[in-house]
Formats: C-alpha cells, sequence, structure tokens
C-alpha cells in the first residue's frame, strides 16, 4: 500500500468523534499553527508545500491565498466548496464521512491562515446525512475549545457554518458556489472582480476543495517542505482518486503522486484490473469533464512512456493525445462500452446543469445532446459528427464559466479518439442498436 | 436546470405554518448569518419546509417561507426552480431518484430504471397507483464507486441489484427503511 496521509486512519473505529480523532494526534496542527507560527508564516508553508487545488483546476492553492485582498475593517472569507458533482468524483465524501474532524482541522488552520473569523462549507444537498456528521463534529470541536472565541487562548475568534445546495453542478465552480450560499439561484459571476478581492456578500472571499483544505493538516504538521517531497515533480502530496466504472475494486484510493497509471489500474492495492477479466477500452483519468482516452493513450504516452498518476504526465501530449489529472474521478469503460452512448450520457449531463445564462453554453449543450442522442439511436448522418465539432468550438471560450468548455471538451476528444466507432453508428444503424463496436471489431478479428 | 415553471393548479389547501420547535431552528439558522445576510438560509430552510408540508413546495409554502424570511416571494420561486432537488408537484411518500449518469450506466443503471419502473407500473416521472413511490432520475449524485445507485430521502441506497431493488421496496412498503 502507497503513502497515506489524509486517509491514515481511517480505519480507527470512532475516528469520526472529536476524543478518538484527538488522541489519535488531531489537532495539533491548530495548536501549532495558533500558538507558534503567524498566519503569514501558515501561508507559506502552504506555499513551499506546492499542493495544488484539488478541485480539479489545479491552481497552486498557496497562490491563491497570496491573493486574497486584505482591506482594513472589511471581513475575509474562506469557503470550503464539498459541492463534490463531477460525475466520477465521489471523494470527497468518504473524506467527510470517514473522518470529518480532518476537514474541520484544515478549516481552522486555513482560516487562521487567511485571517477569516467566519467560515463556511458548501456541500451539495445530496450529502444531507454527511452535512449532519459535520455539524456534529463542529459542535464537539466547539465544545472543546478549538472553535469560537479566543481558540486555545490565542486571541483568534472563529465560527464555522455548514450550509447546503440543492442540487445543481453549477455550484461547484466558485462564483456561482458564492451566490448559492447568498440564497440565490447558482449563475456564475463575471470575473474580474474575483472571489479573492470581491467574494461572499462583496468580501474578500478564497473558495478551497474538501481534499485541499484536509492537506493543510500535515503541511502545517510536517512542514510544506516535507510534504513537498511526496510526488513527483510539481505534483506534490498524496492525491485522492475516486475509482468507477467496469473495475474489479473500485473505490476511493489515496496514491502517492508519481505512481503509475498501470499500477493503479491493475494493481493489487488498487483497483485490481478490468472487472470480468475483460479488457479496457477507454479511461477518463479525471472527472467527466476531461478527454477520454482510448486504451493505448491510458497506460502509456504517445511517446510510449509510462503514464504516471500526476498533472504533468496525464496531460502529456496536451489534448492530442493526452487528457487531465481533474478532480481524480477515474472511470474506466470495458470492452463491451459503447463510446457514443457514453458521449451521449455526458452531454445530456451538461445540458441538464447548465446554469442557463450564457447562450452558447444553454443552446449549445442542449444540441450536442440531441445531435448525440440521434447518434446514438440510429437517426443520425455523417455530417452529424462535423456539427458536433462545430457546436464544440461556438461553445469553447465563449461563456462566463468554464461549464461550457467541461461539456465541449469531452465530445471533442471522443470524436478524436473514437471517429470510427461515431460512423460505424451512421453506417451500420441496425447492428449498431443490437451489438457494441468493440465486440464487433473482436468478432471480425 | 429543472422546470421553470410552477403548475399552479396544484395547491396546498391551508397556509403551512411551522410547530414552535421548526420555527426556532428556522429562526437560528437566520441568525447563525451576519445581519442583514440571513437569505444565505434560504436553501437550507426549504429543504426543512419540504420534509415539513408533504416532501414538496407548494406556491402557500414558498409564500409561508418569505414572510418568515422577510424576503419577496418572487426571490423563494427563482431559487426553489433553480435546484433540481426541490419538488414543485406532489409526490409519492417515497421518491426513488435513480442516479444515470455515465459511471453507474457502465454498470447497469439503465437497466434499475427500467427494472424499477416494471416493478412497480410507472414511468420515470410518475407516482405508483397506490401513492407510494415516485420514480426520478437524478445526475451524478457521488456514488459512482458503488454503483449503480438510488437515493430515498437522506439515504443512498448502492450496489443495486434487481434482488436489492425487491427489498428496498419491500422494506419500504412495510415503512422500515432499508439498511
Amino acid at each position: 500500500m502507497g503513502r497515506r496521509i489524509l486517509l491514515e486512519n481511517d480505519h480507527i473505529p470512532g475516528i469520526e468523534t472529536f476524543d478518538v480523532y484527538r488522541k489519535h494526534g488531531g489537532y495539533r496542527s491548530v495548536e501549532k499553527a495558533l500558538k507558534k507560527m503567524s498566519p503569514q508564516e501558515v501561508v507559506e508553508e502552504v506555499q513551499k508545500s506546492g499542493l495544488r487545488g484539488r478541485g480539479g483546476a489545479g491552481f497552486p492553492t498557496g497562490m491563491k491565498w497570496s491573493f486574497l485582498a486584505k482591506p482594513e475593517g472589511v471581513p475575509r472569507y474562506l469557503l470550503c466548496n464539498a459541492d463534490e458533482s463531477e460525475p466520477g468524483t465521489f471523494k470527497d465524501r468518504y473524506l467527510m464521512e470517514k473522518n470529518p474532524h480532518l476537514l474541520i482541522e484544515g478549516m481552522i488552520v486555513s482560516s487562521y491562515a487567511l485571517g477569516a473569523n467566519q467560515s463556511y462549507i458548501y456541500i451539495r444537498g445530496e450529502y444531507m446525512w454527511i452535512l449532519e456528521i459535520l455539524e456534529k463534529a463542529i459542535a464537539e470541536a466547539k465544545a472543546a475549545g478549538f472553535l469560537g472565541k479566543n481558540i486555545l487562548g490565542s486571541g483568534y475568534d472563529l465560527e464555522l457554518g455548514v450550509a447546503p445546495g440543492g442540487g445543481a453542478y453549477i455550484c461547484g465552480e466558485e462564483t456561482a458556489l458564492i451566490e448559492s450560499l447568498e440564497g440565490k439561484r447558482g449563475n456564475p459571476r463575471m470575473k474580474p472582480p474575483f472571489p479573492a478581492v470581491k467574494g461572499l456578500w462583496g468580501c474578500p472571499t478564497v473558495v478551497n476543495n474538501v481534499e485541499s483544505i484536509a492537506a493543510v493538516v500535515p503541511i502545517v504538521n510536517d512542514g510544506g517542505e516535507e510534504y513537498a517531497k511526496i510526488g513527483i515533480g510539481k505534483s506534490t502530496g498524496t492525491k485522492l482518486i475516486s475509482a468507477s466504472g467496469n473495475l474489479v475494486r473500485p473505490g476511493v484510493y489515496e496514491i502517492e503522486m508519481g505512481i503509475t497509471v498501470e499500477e493503479f489500474i491493475y494493481g493489487d492495492d488498487y483497483c485490481r484490473g478490468i472487472a470480468y477479466n475483460k479488457k479496457m477500452k477507454a479511461c477518463v483519468p479525471g472527472g467527466s469533464s476531461v478527454p477520454i482516452l482510448p486504451a493505448h493513450l491510458v497506460t502509456k504516452t504517445a511517446a510510449g512512456e509510462d503514464r504516471l498518476m500526476s498533472y504533468e504526465s496525464l496531460a502529456d501530449g496536451g489534448f492530442a493525445s493526452g487528457s487531465m489529472l481533474g478532480s481524480g474521478g477515474f472511470i474506466v469503460f470495458d470492452e463491451d462500452q459503447c463510446i457514443v452512448r457514453n458521449t451521449w450520457n455526458f452531454a445530456r449531463f451538461y445540458a441538464h446543469e447548465s446554469c442557463g445564462q450564457c447562450s452558447p453554453c444553454r443552446e449549445g449543450t442542449g444540441w450536442m445532446e440531441k445531435v448525440l442522442y440521434r447518434l446514438e439511436h440510429g437517426t443520425g448522418n455523417l455530417h452529424d459528427i462535423d456539427l458536433l465539432a462545430e457546436i464544440n468550438k461556438k461553445i469553447e471560450g465563449n461563456t462566463i464559466c468554464p461549464l461550457g468548455d467541461a461539456a465541449a471538451w469531452p465530445v471533442a476528444a471522443a470524436i478524436r479518439h473514437f471517429r470510427e466507432e461515431f460512423e460505424w453508428h451512421v453506417t451500420n444503424r441496425d447492428e449498431a442498436q443490437r451489438k457494441n463496436y468493440g465486440l464487433l471489431k473482436e468478432s471480425v478479428a | 436546470m429543472g422546470s421553470a415553471h410552477v403548475d399552479l393548479s396544484k395547491r396546498h389547501s391551508e397556509k403551512p405554518s411551522f410547530s414552535a420547535d421548526k420555527l426556532a431552528e428556522v429562526k437560528a439558522l437566520m441568525e447563525s448569518y451576519p445581519e442583514g445576510k440571513h437569505k444565505s438560509a434560504l436553501i437550507r430552510i426549504l429543504h426543512i419546509a419540504e420534509d415539513e408540508f408533504g416532501g414538496w413546495l407548494s406556491i402557500e409554502t414558498m409564500d409561508y417561507v418569505a414572510e418568515i424570511m422577510n424576503i419577496q416571494p418572487i426571490e423563494v420561486y427563482e431559487v426553489a426552480t433553480f435546484y433540481t432537488m426541490f419538488n414543485l408537484e406532489p409526490t409519492g411518500k417515497y421518491v426513488f431518484e435513480v442516479c444515470r449518469t455515465g459511471p453507474c450506466m457502465l454498470v447497469g443503471s439503465d437497466n434499475i430504471i427500467e427494472y424499477i419502473g416494471e416493478k412497480l407500473n410507472i414511468k420515470v416521472g410518475e407516482t405508483s397507483a397506490d401513492g407510494m413511490f415516485t420514480l426520478k432520475t437524478a445526475e451524478c449524485l457521488g456514488a459512482c464507486g458503488y454503483a449503480p445507485m438510488l437515493q430515498c430521502g437522506k439515504k443512498f441506497h448502492e450496489h443495486l441489484t434487481k434482488e436489492r431493488v425487491d427489498e428496498i421496496i419491500a422494506s419500504y412498503r412495510e415503512g422500515k427503511v432499508p439498511n
């Protein structure tokens, strides 16, 4: 088993309670930071750690923190993005369910670093039972003096609240999240101004993913330099990967960044290969928004090198032959899966989740869904494949938030790597309704 | 997003009213935000209102929430119609929301949706004749590694098979939440 930092203690019975968590070294980082470090020193450790945002974008957390405006007399806010909704992603849920105090500890230290006296965890509404777990843990931490006024006699005050969403993927986008937390529709805001300048209620705000905030705990405990020794290159630390699809053992795994994709998919410590002894056909390694890769580009790069589980290696080859680590939502397709059907399925997801604010996204996602529907259901024509590419170009880069891009990229990638399968759906309509392209190829071969 | 219209033919016959305890809980939620920012509690209060007033949000319920929060009714309507978790029409006693997104589809969610529909003799979006179950589909609910799955109330039912679906339905029929 590889190195575990965030999930090190998740097997301990009762770790979700304050007492057990504390007994196993919990809240040490709060003691260390509040008693021995200045807020700026905490920020510096996070910068040294090289930690990159774990929600999907991979932006350096320490740098994001350094952008926070600090005007006199204006409150600042830290918001935790627990609106985990990217298809294929369920790691934050696991972390919060198993070890809620790790997130709360991270929130306290991070809020201290940013000078926030009021912070919120915004959690997707469907995770309502986890909201209850978090509120219980917050009450315990407060009773023990780790939240509230004058924490550990340091003079630092912090209140921590939890707010649920109502079922909207878009609220994972940070400005939509802020709108939603203000009790409004989750329509993303124009940037600039960025949340670091004008966020929640017009005040400077940092929004970080659950896993990023949890990672601040070991960074403060052991130092940013120690954390940076884990992993490979600019992909420092460990990453939670949510593995799903046709795997022997799907689930949440903590990996040291830099293990090979081969080991992750087939290794005994991880997913143990493709279910029912089938072959892998494709993989979406970072949540539904990232480009799909055909089997030969999953474990090896186009240059024939081993593909690694890291930001850089998964992106190797750009969009031509690479993908992205994204949120770590690792979806594996066996040989019997239909790429056209899955592409349509994801397009339907984005059409459903578009907030409707920008016409290229609102109309474009709907069009893509309709065109892919007819390709999948045997009523498409060859021109439709090019039409998809055209719609793609009209969405990409023309919207307020990245949902439009997130909808366009997977379609473009699927056509790039599996064009013949799309064409086969048009040229062999009847067969396409009865059986799968992959199977057909197998039987011909 | 969800349906943009509210069907005005579907109403609550009486004006909804929280119990004293629930009202205190709702007021405490509003007060947990800085002064003048109590609208932040709206989504959570709508979840509570839905639980309290029959599992859906009628115009009467939304107007009542607006009144308690001292905001305009339209501020409540626009939020209630945006977020897909809110039911704007009456539902069955139990609402099955079966995830249909990619990772669930790869391991057979389409079959599960079809099976539930056959078993309850309803289509997606409909309620069974006895008023017990409503079948809906949902987009990714964050259970991809434990798929196929459905959510009923706060509960996630994962690793679904036909046999498991039978057990779940039987259990709810007896008024028990399945494990």
